[in-house]
């Protein structure tokens, strides 16, 4: 009985998360006393499965068969419901990445449990983990509890675990071969592929002016345009405002754009959803500017304007322009 | 080809919320609700299908007696029926508990295709779609930007992390969550909503559909989150927040 973190991996490199929710598995099994362990998927992973048992983990499971090779969830499902039967967890961890959101639900509940999903955080009540996740985009936090099993279940946010806090060890490699055929996978998925290469790196600027949902319509980008250029700062934009077509996707900041962590990130009109802040929250300055003072962007922010952008940004980009000009 | 969409009733995007007096909800009263954004985009992915290949389009719920002006909605868009299964409680059932509940309506349905949005705005599981499909027996892909329809089988585009996409192939029938901003939202129209008042919505409850709560998780407590930082809140006038920012971020954060 132990804590089993679901190690992600592509072209044989971990998901960066991957290594955070194998943190947090370690700390789990600290305060309960229960050993760790972690498994990786794929055609060959003995590799990975090496590098995996550089750390303090009592065991590390090489889920492998040439079905695995490419990510499905009938596969994926099946193979590690396989494991799971076989090790028995008491809890099994998996890094809430798109990846994990695809099979782990499904998985979990042929073992007729629910996937707590998305925790940013856990603490221990009487022996058992209770999980930290957020409710209402950010505006509220809940404690969630098991109320059944083992074996449980439960996904992480970037961000719930470090990397850095990993304690190296040698752990055992365990090489597990599920029974698996071509007639249990029903997708047939394609080869990954890019749109168009990006023309932005939003990774490399220096200052981002970021625009969200509170700008309303496209015609009003020219008010965040002006702040960012009195800056010589990089335009961004939280998901609504790309799926709306007002600013290309390359210019995404958040958990299905890009991860950013500028000197100075300026936030208008954006609320906070945690698919954002994911993205951003390594900004070494974050100002924020909603009309909303409940808003958890504020959650994150050094500097709060709440009021409106209409009013603020307008005034901002004069008093920026007249501090610039010598 | 019969599509059934899931849609979800939630509260309002600018509502203010309240933690309830027991701690382990909000305060529902006068509280103003809307349908989730994510299952507005995939019920405009259903209305386009069925306006591309014909046939039908079921709007599903679960949720408490006012959900059924989410499915109204849904129906004054264009959807031809409506199933609305009546569940008070909202934390009664988890999402293993409500998908269990929609596989139950459906098993006389028998679609050809289930769509459901990617997340909630209120729970934010995610999960909803996944676990449907696996109670059904259906195959699934997540995270869905575009949808065609083959002979007897879909080519859909999902969406993976940091700007991949891959098309996956799956038989019909299958379960497709629908990835937000995909395509326009549709209005109502005036004729929509008449013909609304019109259209079949079929009322379901748990123990008809003999489906037991018995959740594997619950929320034991909510709370507002705690600050990360020491937020410096500035207020004033527009220009006096905007002086007062920028000398801020001169010589306090030295990023000017």
């Amino acid at each position: 009985m132990s804590v089993l973190a679901i190690l992600e991996q592509r072209s044989g490199v971990f998901h960066r998360m991957s290594l955070e929710t194998l943190a947090v598995a370690q700390q789990i099994a600290r305060d309960a006393g229960w050993p760790a362990a972690a498994a990786v998927l794929g055609d060959a992973v003995a590799e990975l499965a090496g590098q995996a048992a550089g750390y303090s983990l009592d065991r590390v499971y090489a889920v492998e068969h040439p079905l695995l090779g490419v990510y499905t969830p009938d596969g994926y499902c099946a193979a590690l419901e396989a494991l799971i039967r076989r090790a028995g967890p008491r809890l099994v961890l998996f890094p809430h990445t798109y990846q994990a959101r695809d099979f782990a639900p499904k998985l979990a509940a042929r073992f007729g449990a629910v996937l707590v999903s998305d925790a940013i955080g856990y603490r221990m009540e009487e022996g058992r983990p209770v999980l930290v996740r957020q409710l209402f985009q950010g505006k509220l936090n809940a404690d969630v509890r098991f109320t059944a099993g083992p074996p449980w279940f439960g996904s992480l946010q970037a961000g719930a675990g470090r990397a850095d806090a990993l304690e190296a060890g040698a752990a055992a490699v365990e090489r597990f071969t599920p029974e698996l055929n071509a007639a249990m996978i029903r997708t047939q998925p394609g080869e990954p592929f890019q749109e168009e290469a990006a023309t932005v790196d939003l990774a490399a600027a220096e200052m981002i002016v970021a625009v969200g949902r509170g700008i309303k319509e496209k015609d009003n980008l020219p008010v965040v345009e002006r702040l960012a250029r009195a800056l010589g700062a990089e335009l961004a934009a939280s998901r609504p405002v790309c799926d709306n077509g007002w600013l290309p996707m390359e210019r995404q900041v958040g958990s299905s754009g890009q991860t950013v962590a500028p000197k100075l990130y300026i936030a208008v009109g954006i609320s906070g959803a945690i698919q954002h802040l994911v993205g951003m929250k390594g900004a070494k300055t974050i100002v924020a500017i909603n009309r909303d003072p409940d808003a958890p962007i504020f959650e994150v922010a050094d500097y709060g304007i709440a009021a409106d952008l209409f009013e603020v940004v307008p005034a901002l980009a004069e008093a920026i322009e007249k501090a610039r000009t010598p | 080809m019969k599509i059934v969409v899931a849609v979800k009733q939630v509260p309002a995007r600018d509502a203010v919320l309240r933690v309830a007096g027991d701690g382990r909800w909000i305060q529902q009263a006068d509280l103003a609700y809307e349908i989730n954004e994510p299952d507005a985009y995939a019920l405009e992915a259903g209305l386009q299908l069925k306006e591309k290949h014909g046939g039908e389009v079921v709007a599903l719920t679960v949720g408490p007696a006012g959900a059924a002006q989410t499915v109204r909605e849904a129906l004054a868009k264009g959807a031809d029926r409506g199933i609305h299964i009546e569940e008070a409680d909202a934390l009664a059932f988890d999402s293993l508990g409500v998908a269990r509940l929609m596989a139950a309506a459906l098993a006389p349905e028998k679609p050809d295709l289930v769509l459901t949005g990617l997340q909630s705005d209120d729970l934010g599981y995610g999960q909803t779609g996944v676990l449907l499909a696996e109670l059904m027996g259906l195959p699934h892909a997540t995270i869905i930007m575009q949808v065609e329809v083959r002979d007897g089988s879909i080519r859909v585009k999902r969406e993976l992390e940091q700007g991949w996409f891959q098309l996956v192939d799956l038989p019909l029938p299958a379960l497709l969550a629908i990835q937000s901003g995909i395509s326009k939202l549709r209005y109502a129209t005036l004729m929509g909503i008449k013909r609304a008042r019109m259209k079949e919505v079929r009322r379901l409850t748990a123990a008809e559909l003999g489906v037991s709560a018995a959740p594997g998780a619950e929320i034991a407590r909510v709370y507002p989150p705690a600050r990360v930082k020491q937020t410096e809140m500035l207020s004033g006038s527009a220009q006096e927040v905007a002086a007062r920012l920028v000398e801020r971020l001169r010589f306090q954060a030295r990023v000017l």
